[in-house]
């Protein structure tokens, strides 16, 4: 059996100890344009759209995905470039990446809830009918922000 | 990029070998960073269902849009962008201390880890300051009582709802201490003291307040506040036991015990937590401070 125990030192797989550190600088410009193309979007919900909240509803909700999907670019880039994700084998890969499909179901299914208890608050139509009067003059004088 | 010759036709999975090709310290650390995920994905999709359940929540521009000396200058986003550039930066250096263990460089493993260090302290500085900046800052607020409160931002007050104006201004000024209505006088009319005002009536003190200039809200959603803190606090939690482990790394590079290890696996695990506590800022980031 002492064949099979391999100390970490034989197990350690050395990535390309040549190759320069041009990738990192790479990666690392690529994370910033992306924060800073957030960071315009983000100014542009403080400055423009926050003012008329319902006539840009669709564009906030559009501004709003646009900075999810970036968000996930740069995770993307951190766990496969800088924690070397990436550069293991596909075995180690799928054990990480298949348990964390679990999230599509977790956002899915609790935001559909959370949006379902408004909607009911809303209409009226929840148990707690006292609740909806802290809720609802808000909706009449401003409009729904979300 | 990994140029480790690898059979094509390795048989992973008939024992003998890890089938990961990783150490049993590296493929733990992953799946403790993946359950750390699911702990922090769970806090942030509790609070996105709560936030999707409200009609109402924050405007994150108007929160966030302070500068340290920089007084009351309106900057949104502008801090929240130096500390992402800090964490971003910090995790580069991190990045880079593997790259030099990888070469066997100690001297170079030192300098970049301190330089990570460095970046940890620096970003937790500027949470504690933000941190103080909202505990503190007393914002006017109608409260459920009716009257104009001066809140700050805890777990159980929230002075950031929706600017109020008109008729719901004056009838909430109506039932304001004659102390508020001092402060709210004073804060914009800069030549007035609070011995001119002290022997003058509530009548008299609102009538003396420029409706247009002083900023009163709502109060909104106490829950902004628990989950504020809540998850950028256990964030900074990580921030805090990743500057400590990197500290402890940093030693044990000092000491040599990497260089008679022959390897330096241990600076990578201990960039894994770090790139790890990037990677949740990201999407803190995002939660709470862009959307």
């Amino acid at each position: 059996m002492s064949d099979n125990v391999m100390t970490a030192a034989e197990l350690h797989m050395p990535h390309d100890t040549s190759a320069g550190t041009g990738r990192i600088w790479k990666i690392f410009r690529l994370l910033s344009v992306i924060t800073i193309i957030e960071l315009a979007l983000g100014f542009g919900l403080a400055r423009h759209w926050y003012g008329e909240p319902e006539l840009h509803h669709t564009a906030i909700l559009f501004v709003k995905g646009t900075m999810c999907i970036l968000s996930l670019a740069k995770a993307f880039y951190i766990v496969s470039v800088f924690m070397h994700l990436g550069d293991e084998i596909r075995n180690l890969m799928m054990t990480i990446v298949v348990p964390l499909c679990l999230f599509i179901w977790f956002i899915t299914a609790f935001l559909w809830d959370g949006n379902s208890w408004k909607n009911l608050k809303n209409t009226n139509a929840g148990s707690k009918p006292d609740q909806t009067e802290q809720v609802v003059p808000a909706v009449i004088e401003k409009g729904a922000k979300e | 990029m990994s140029t480790t010759a690898i059979p094509t036709n390795t048989k992973w999975w008939n024992g003998g070998r890890s089938p990961f090709n990783a150490s049993y310290g590296k493929v733990m650390m992953w799946y403790f960073l993946m359950s750390d995920a699911f702990t922090f994905g769970a806090f942030l999709i509790s609070y996105a269902t709560l936030r999707f359940s409200l009609n109402d929540w924050v405007d994150a521009n108007h929160v966030f849009n302070a500068f340290p000396f920089f007084g009351h200058q309106d900057l949104p986003l502008a801090f929240v962008s130096l500390m992402t550039f800090i964490l971003i930066f910090s995790s580069v250096t991190m990045v880079l201390a593997v790259h030099e263990g990888h070469k066997m460089n100690r001297k170079g493993v030192e300098n970049y880890m301190i330089l990570t260090i460095l970046g940890g302290i620096a970003f937790l500085s500027c949470q504690a300051w933000e941190w103080t900046h909202l505990l503190t800052g007393e914002h006017f607020a109608l409260t459920k009582s009716g009257a104009i409160e001066m809140l700050n931002t805890t777990v159980s007050h929230n002075p950031w709802g929706h600017r109020i104006s008109g008729e719901v201004l004056t009838n909430a000024l109506r039932h304001t201490s004659p102390d508020v209505l001092r402060s709210m006088i004073l804060e914009h009319n800069h030549s007035a003291t609070l011995a001119s005002l002290k022997d003058l009536n509530a009548n008299e003190l609102i009538s003396k307040i420029d409706l247009n200039e002083v900023y009163v809200g709502r109060s909104g959603p106490a829950a902004f506040g628990s989950y504020f803190f809540g998850i950028t606090g256990f964030h900074g939690f990580h921030v805090f036991s990743g500057v400590v482990i990197n500290i402890v790394m940093l030693a044990k590079t000092r000491l040599g015990h990497f260089e008679q290890r022959g390897h330096y696996e241990m600076i990578e695990k201990a960039g894994l937590y770090w790139h790890f506590v990037d990677l949740v800022w990201v999407f803190v980031f995002l939660c709470f401070y862009l959307i």
